[in-house]
């Protein structure tokens, strides 16, 4: 059977390794390439760059990274942020990215999802979401909104609904980032994520909030998530990716264990 | 000479860049003549199977590779390039290369739970040994993405399977071609040993 990914998740500007906490107070904390292969020799499943170069004439330097991480990487890689149409998809997986991540861009133009979908192939366009708690109501029934421009701007639009949509329009796989959890490390929004999950028929990873071992066994039981993305546990050497499998492995779950 | 045929079905450079890891050159090509007459020859692909014949056929790559085939030389198909190799797929209702008889069947999966495509890291387990397959050890795990899976027509031809609900055969192989399913380019250091098993193999099985 498929064991469950262990996805680590680079937030790249300008060609360096960046983390935010709730999408503020952005600090460079090291090259991105090193970590990758660093990651990569040391059992990571999968690994997952986000761009979070703020000017869009440096999508070159982004272009000249994945094709350095690819490589010496030899397991998929993803690539998200800024991606607007499908030339931009397409000249990230030349580069080198096996999946293109849409999240706000396809949010304000929901047929971006099926144009990719089309271009790259369905399984390759994974609908990275960013999600807010809100109060119940007509317009929100699931109780989480859809937030963009790096969780700065509800969009009034319903998280479960928009999941859905989301694998119709042709999304192979969906990011269910919680805003509330991101950085916390008090752990990933179970509740979200198993709601979100079990509505789905595509393969769905957590993120946001992970902070200790056992928060990423929770997800993948209870949560029902495929697939966890951590951050900061791994960047800033409070686990390694080895210990983190060895972990999950040893509490039962199914993962690769040969690398 | 190391041909990687293009015919617009996937990221070809990923397998370009594995084999460069490993000491392969190999070139990408979709030049119907310098393929039948290639030394080694990569088959890879990710799409659909309709689609993938109709370029192949555009091309001339179909006749070539059946060309490369009969010569004896070694071939690795890769995903939709193992796919295609058979004679039939369900997908598109479409007739492929026949290379292998046998054809490529939708996932029926009943288990709710079960995500479709099947997609990520699952055990393969050898079933009959293949030079290709020679650095294999079990419990070790490929990439895998795609909703349709082989089934050959003759079980001497699976070498190695894997389980999703049922299991299904994920390496096929007849004489000197040989494919698998998932992807050896994207599975880390088990994927680059099959890529280096199969540049030092000479095409020849004996059954």
């Amino acid at each position: 059977m498929l064991s469950k990914r262990l996805i680590a998740c680079l937030d790249v500007r300008d060609g360096k390794l960046a983390k935010s906490i709730k999408f503020v107070n952005t600090q460079d904390i090291g090259d991105p390439v090193e970590k990758a292969r660093e990651y990569y020799i040391d059992g990571l499943d999968e690994l997952v760059f986000y761009d979070i170069t703020a000017s869009s004439d440096k999508r070159s330097i982004m272009l000249e990274f994945v094709e350095a991480v690819a490589e010496q990487v030899f397991i998929p890689l993803s690539v998200g942020g800024g991606v607007r149409n499908v030339a931009d998809a397409t000249d990230l997986r030349l580069a080198g990215a096996e999946k293109i991540n849409v999240n706000s861009a396809a949010v304000l133009r929901p047929p971006l999802i099926s144009e990719c979908a089309e271009a790259i192939g369905s399984q390759n366009v994974v609908l990275s979401m960013d999600i807010a708690r809100v109060a119940v109501s007509d317009d929100m029934p699931s109780g989480y909104e859809i937030v963009i421009n790096g969780g700065r701007k509800p969009m009034g639009v319903d998280a479960l609904a928009w999941a859905l949509e989301g694998e119709r329009l042709g999304a192979g796989e969906l990011v269910v980032n919680s805003i509330d959890a991101d950085g916390t490390r008090d752990g990933y929004e179970i509740g979200l994520t198993a709601l979100i999950s079990q509505a789905v028929r595509i393969p769905v990873i957590a993120s946001g909030g992970a902070g200790l071992p056992e928060h990423l066994f929770d997800v993948l039981t209870r949560g029902k998530a495929d697939a966890v993305l951590v951050a900061s546990m791994v960047h800033y050497g409070d686990y390694r990716v080895s210990e983190l499998k060895s972990y999950l492995h040893s509490q039962g779950i199914k993962m690769r264990m040969s690398w | 000479m190391t041909l990687i045929v293009d015919y617009d079905a996937g990221n070809l450079k990923s397998v370009q860049r594995a084999c460069d890891y490993v000491g392969l050159k190999a070139s990408i090509s979709n030049d119907a003549q310098s393929i039948a007459g290639a030394q080694r020859i990569i088959f890879p692909g990710v799409g659909a199977a309709g689609s993938a014949m109709r370029s192949l056929k555009l091309n001339g790559l179909d006749k070539a590779l059946l060309h490369a085939f009969e010569s004896g030389v070694p071939i690795l198909g890769i995903c939709l390039g193992l796919q295609v190799s058979f004679e039939y797929s369900e997908e598109d209702d479409q007739h492929t290369l026949s290379l292998i008889p046998g054809k490529v069947r939708r996932f029926d999966i009943s288990d709710q739970s079960l995500k479709i495509p099947h997609m990520g890291w699952n055990e393969v387990e050898v079933v009959k040994p293949h030079p290709v397959l020679a650095k294999l050890a079990p419990g070790d795990e490929f990439y895998f993405v795609h909703g349709y899976y082989p089934e050959p027509k003759e079980q001497q031809r699976v070498f190695a399977r894997s389980a999703y609900q049922d299991y299904f055969c994920v390496a096929a192989g007849l004489k000197n071609y040989f494919g698998t399913q998932f992807h050896p380019e994207k599975s880390g250091r088990v994927g680059l040993e099959l890529l280096s098993c199969f540049a030092e193999w000479d095409g020849s099985y004996v059954e």
